[in-house]
């Protein structure tokens, strides 16, 4: 496999927003232990701005590495800003992904669109949330 | 920071005693052993030399040997060579799940290319059962192959018992033994086998030689045609260097086996043991006794591999990991698969392989290293969370 960058290593051995949110708005759980990985992302939003989030994941160094990558980039966004970030912007900023680890990236995409959907469901308004296409993984834990 | 190398059946590091004997064949003894002059002669010698000490690791005799470059060639030689050498008795083939792939792709190879395969499977400790061997032999079967000994789990197959089987119905047999050969005493005439690969690295020797023993009178084609080295079954001038290197190992191996032996699996029960008492939701892969003694396969629940392998790599340990995660595929094992291993917890598997150069203080150091890793990875997963909801 190729290496890992130095920026992925980074946020892999020292993850940022590691946790729970217990009152989050909130909460998407994507991925399968089967294929390997499973990311459940915490937001919470005041304002139409999301103001924290936070993830656990059971996963590679990639997998851990984007997590911590895309609860940073999420912080501080508007709703409409978060749903803009894409799995490639996730692996651009953390320095590039081995090629057989870009799906890692993909499924913090569909972590952070999972949340936003439940804070929509959540809400009450109908989502416009559109979930990557491209997925690593065919199936989604329940 | 202490090193540890633990990935043993990745590689070996060359024995010195190794690396001296080869050292002289790069370029003062530097000849071609097909030439008839001094300088050939030479190296004839040495390889010849290393022939007769590969042999004696297996009590096989000399000219039952042929170098390859790896195991993985020896597999593959063994499967098309012995088949395409005896098709005309019949067009089936039987192997285990479990073989490496360097046995498994050249056998799909063969069945694209109309053989029959069936594909035995094992118990849940990895042993392949004779009987199951023995209900699968059809008229046209031509072929067994059963590893000796798996190389991820450990698991030391009944050959034996097997090759009483293929006897009695006259069918060829080969083993690989890529894992067990240097390790556990590995003899062709007890294990009663008619061919068998075996891999110097994976015992100390250097990467680039391995053999394959084919029992005298038995037809096997070659795969690399052109020449007349190694009596005509494998064309290309001989990498003496690796041979001699790969003759020393074995010869290093034949005189200090059981030592090796009773070493290594000391550690390895020690780290079993650590492990165990520190780390819960943890499975032991393999044969509980009949295991290769310097391997230890475990998976833990709730934890993914690959990111265990990168902590104990910053503390200085290198180990192996199971994880489907660094496989494009994103499957498991298919190893840990056959013998039934959860998937959710085979994504959690490490392959720890010990080595004579292992200590008592290196197993120490590990048993305290990585229990912390796989806490500090329990914490930061959502499974770990789900379960211990549930529990509560």
């Amino acid at each position: 496999m190729e290496q890992y960058s130095s920026k992925v290593m980074e946020h892999f051995a020292q993850p940022h927003n590691v946790g729970e949110i217990p009152d989050a708005d909130g909460v998407g759980t994507v991925g399968n232990p089967v294929c390997g990985d499973v990311m459940r992302l915490y937001i919470k939003v005041k304002d139409n701005f999301i103001t924290d989030a936070k993830f656990k994941t059971f996963g590679c160094g990639a997998a851990i590495a984007t997590s911590s990558m895309v609860t940073d980039m999420v912080k501080g966004k508007s709703i409409e800003d978060a749903l803009k970030i894409s799995n490639a912007a996730v692996a651009e900023a953390l320095g590039g992904l081995p090629k057989v680890k870009m799906h890692c990236s993909v499924l913090a995409e569909e972590a952070l669109k999972s949340a936003l959907n439940d804070y929509y469901k959540k809400k009450g308004i109908p989502s416009p949330v559109q979930m990557p296409v491209e997925s690593g993984h065919e199936h989604e834990m329940e | 920071m202490r090193k540890v190398y633990l990935d043993h059946a990745a590689t070996t590091p060359v024995h010195p005693k190794v690396l001296e004997a080869m050292l002289p064949y790069f370029s003062v003894k530097f000849g071609n052993p097909s030439n008839l002059h001094d300088v050939g002669r030479e190296a004839k010698n040495a390889i010849e030399e290393a022939r007769s000490k590969t042999a004696a690791l297996i009590g096989a005799k000399p000219d039952e040997i042929f170098f390859t470059s790896s195991g993985a060639e020896a597999n593959n030689f063994a499967m098309k060579g012995l088949v395409q050498a005896n098709n005309q008795k019949g067009n089936h083939i039987i192997v285990s799940q479990i073989e490496h792939f360097s046995v498994l792709h050249p056998v799909k190879t063969l069945e694209k290319s109309g053989f029959k395969v069936t594909y035995i499977n094992t118990d849940k400790t990895g042993l392949v059962d004779p009987t199951d061997v023995a209900k699968a032999i059809t008229k046209d079967t031509i072929l067994v192959s059963i590893m000796h000994a798996n190389n991820e789990i450990g698991t030391i197959e009944p050959i034996e018992e097997i090759s009483k089987v293929t006897r009695e119905k006259g069918i060829l047999l080969h083993t690989d033994a890529v894992a067990s050969a240097g390790w556990i005493p590995v003899d062709v005439l007890t294990l009663g086998v008619d061919a068998l690969s075996l891999s110097g690295h994976q015992f100390y020797g250097p990467k680039g030689a391995g053999a394959l023993y084919v029992r005298k009178g038995v037809r096997i084609k070659p795969q690399i045609e052109g020449g007349v080295q190694e009596d005509g079954r494998r064309a290309g001038t001989e990498d003496v260097p690796a041979i001699v290197g790969l003759g020393k190992a074995a010869e290093l191996a034949a005189t200090d086996i059981l030592n090796r032996k009773k070493y290594v699996s000391a550690l390895r029960d020690q780290l079993q043991q650590g492990l165990t008492d520190r780390i819960d939701h943890l499975v032991i892969n393999g044969h509980p006794t009949k295991r290769l003694p310097h391997n230890l396969n475990v998976s833990m629940w709730y934890v993914e591999g690959e990111s265990m392998l990168l902590f104990l790599n910053m503390q200085g340990i290198s180990v192996s990991s199971g994880s489907a995660c660094t496989s494009r595929a994103l499957k498991s094992s298919h190893v840990l698969v056959c013998i039934g291993t959860d998937a959710a917890v085979a994504n959690g598997t490490l392959l720890l392989s010990l080595g004579t150069g292992n200590s008592k203080e290196d197993i120490d150091y590990v048993v305290e290293t990585l229990p912390p890793i796989v806490q500090r990875l329990r914490e930061m997963s959502p499974l770990y969370e789900d379960m211990i909801k549930k529990t509560k």
